[in-house]
């Protein structure tokens, strides 16, 4: 197996264990720790292409990296506008709860 | 130019983020006139060039450069936004306008910027040529639109908005994770070079999938409008306008992008049938659940969901077996039609909501009798927003209708003729339902009704009216007008009238109370069916549910574009 190989199975397991996190995780903050180590295993993904993608000569394709710095930091801005939501939301409920809005009266 | 719609909303942005205060509404008011006329200079301009306007940023042209490019669906879409905005801002200056002597206030502050901030990243998502700036533009058009949600600042909305922005997320990684793998697969994420390399091959089905799936979540499409209603129903009139008028326009016009213009040879009609029925589940689902509704804005805001699986009707028409190229030219015409048709009329439609809120103090349906009298203007607004969803003639729904029955019967596929044609009836049913209730005379005088500015009243007729004249204006257009029958004949007529009848016919057996006496208390029999809706759309809204079905959405859409 070539590195890439491995780089490329790692980004499945992270993509997977995201998912998982995102479908069986209830609360709020872990919800987004799954987004972001979905996120990354995409991040891990678009690396190990633009390792295969290098053309002769070359380490690796530089656009990927480029495309990867801004990737994440959107990944970061996500991440922050998250959070202080959810600041806010424990702040002015007292609870970190997504259930659906109360059953209406009637 | 291109260049310049998208930089003046964020320039703007910045510049009033600088003055702050009570410049910041003058700002946003200042950029609307050149936004407006730069949207105009821009159609000008690719109506005489007869092409598609391109920008090299740079002057680097790709595979490694960025390309901005308008092409028709651009330019009207950049045309309709600008208009829209407009309108809107001009409603918002009642409630978010700080006069001389009013302390200016946060919410307002922000509402600016964030209007501002929607629009630049909306003509970003139009004009990008490059799937990878496009994710950005998707993302910052989310970032402007979560705290659109909770300006009120209530438990409640900051709940919406979570809901919103985690589910949002979820979209967009599966967007980046398709957009990496056609980078992976074709070295290139340019529109036009990808068109011309892109494959039907296994990297290729995968990427169209997650990116598709991935667009619908943001979309809201049924099943995955989990966020939707509260987010729409929760926020001030001025922001639910924005959000449900303008941006989630964004990513329905990517996934159209995706479709017909970067893989128009992976796509395959089956997967189209896919889109269009989950369309249709949102017709149906969206139009009993809007019946279902307590208050008016939860009803506009479902009304929303119904409306977003017209938008996805198109593409069973655009791919149809035979491959037409003329009919794809119809039905792309015809979705694009139908978008700006929704935007007008939803806006305006939300906005009269919001005027009703702000004079009865509730928009609790059932007690809204007397509304018609008090505010004349604003429930006029919203009865036509209605109706020019509805596509009664000359509404630009009307003419997107006609096009896509045209491209129906052409192809053979008689289902979705049934749909659209039922669809109206549905639409029909609330908008008959909230006639009636608006024009009953009420048991008490209403009283305590505090005045509402009537500039707001008169943009959110504006709009309204903008959308129920729309084919007129699109006859002028590149668009035929041979389509177009009178609407005094007796063809036309008995359409709308039967379209009338069906939907008092649906508002009767489905609503909560009884048509005619309204607060009469809940009943067996037709409304049961109503309430099986209202409980499986609570089922589907579950995040578990909406997980899912995010994911078997991915599925079923790989599989059936395999199959295909």
């Amino acid at each position: 197996m070539n590195v890439e190989t491995l780089f490329a199975l790692s980004a499945c397991a992270l993509v997977g264990i995201g998912l998982y996190g995102l479908i069986v995780q209830p609360h709020p903050l872990r919800k987004l720790v799954a987004f972001n180590i979905m996120g990354s295993g995409v991040f891990v993904l678009f690396g190990a292409l633009a390792k295969r993608g290098a053309a002769a000569g070359m380490a690796a394709d530089p656009v990927p990296q480029a495309l990867l710095i801004t990737a994440i930091v959107v990944a970061f801005a996500a991440t922050a506008v998250t959070v202080a939501l959810l600041l806010r939301l424990i702040e002015s409920t007292d609870s970190a709860s997504l259930a659906n809005e109360p059953p209406a009266g009637g | 130019m291109l260049a310049a719609a998208v930089l003046l909303p964020f320039v703007g942005m910045l510049v009033a983020l600088l003055l702050g205060g009570r410049q910041v509404q003058r700002v946003a008011f200042v950029l609307m006139a050149l936004g407006l006329a730069l949207a105009l200079g821009i159609a000008v301009t690719w109506q005489r060039e007869g092409q598609t306007l391109v920008y090299l940023l740079g002057g680097w042209a790709p595979p490694l450069g960025i390309a901005l490019r308008a092409d028709g669906p651009a330019v009207a879409m950049l045309l309709a936004v600008a208009g829209v905005v407009c309108g809107i801002g001009l409603f918002a200056r009642a409630d978010f306008g700080t006069p001389v002597g009013v302390k200016e206030s946060r919410t307002a502050f922000s509402y600016w910027l964030l209007l501002m901030a929607v629009w630049g990243a909306l003509n970003l998502v139009f004009v990008s040529g490059d799937l990878f700036t496009l994710y950005v533009a998707l993302e910052l058009l989310t970032f402007a639109g979560v705290p659109l949600v909770c300006l009120a600042g209530s438990g409640e909305t900051l709940r919406a908005a979570l809901r919103y922005v985690l589910f949002a997320l979820c979209g967009s990684v599966l967007y980046l994770l398709g957009a990496v793998l056609l980078y992976g697969g074709y070295g290139t994420l340019d529109i036009p070079l990808l068109a011309a390399g892109i494959q039907p091959e296994p990297i290729a089905w995968t990427a169209l999938a997650l990116m598709t799936a991935g667009l619908l979540a943001k979309t809201a499409l049924f099943p995955l409008h989990i966020w939707l209603p509260p987010a729409h129903g929760g926020a001030p009139a001025a922001a639910s306008a924005v959000l449900s008028a303008l941006v989630i326009k964004g990513s329905w016009f990517l996934v159209l992008r995706l479709w017909l213009d970067v893989m128009p040879g992976v796509a395959t009609a089956s997967a189209a049938q896919l889109l269009a029925g989950m369309g249709a589940a949102a017709i149906v689902v969206g139009s009993v659940v809007a019946l279902r509704q307590q208050r008016l804005k939860l009803l506009v805001a479902y009304s929303t969901v119904a409306q977003i699986g017209y938008l996805f009707l198109l593409f069973p028409l655009a791919f149809d077996a035979t491959g037409d190229m003329s009919l794809r030219d119809a039905a792309q015409a015809a979705g694009l039609l139908q978008a700006i048709a929704h935007a007008t009329a939803k806006a305006g439609m939300f906005m009269a909501a919001g005027l009703v809120y702000a004079a009865l103090g509730h928009d609790r349906i059932d007690d809204l009798a007397g509304a018609a009298r008090a505010l004349p203007v604003a429930v006029l607004a919203f009865l036509v927003g209605g109706v020019a969803l509805m596509g009664v003639l000359p509404s630009g729904a009307y003419l997107a209708k006609k096009l896509l029955l045209a491209s129906a019967d052409a192809s053979g596929q008689w289902w979705w003729t049934l749909v659209l044609q039922g669809g109206a009836a549905f639409t029909a049913a609330y908008v008959v339902l909230i006639a009636v209730r608006v024009l009953r005379r009420p048991t008490a005088p209403l009283s305590g009704l505090k005045p509402v500015s009537m500039l707001s009243q008169c943009a959110a007729l504006g709009l309204a009216l903008a959308s129920l004249a729309l084919s007129l204006a699109a006859v002028w257009g590149p668009l035929p007008a041979g389509l177009i029958s009178n609407p005094l004949s007796l063809k036309e007529l008995g359409n709308t009238l039967t379209m009338f009848a069906l939907g008092a016919l649906l508002a009767a057996g489905l609503a909560r109370s009884p048509l005619l006496s309204p607060g009469a208390g809940p009943r067996g029999g037709a409304a049961l069916l109503g309430l099986a809706f209202e409980q499986g759309d609570r089922f589907v809204r579950r995040w578990p549910s909406a997980m899912l079905a995010l994911l078997l959405v991915v599925g079923a859409c790989g599989w059936l574009l395999t199959g295909g």
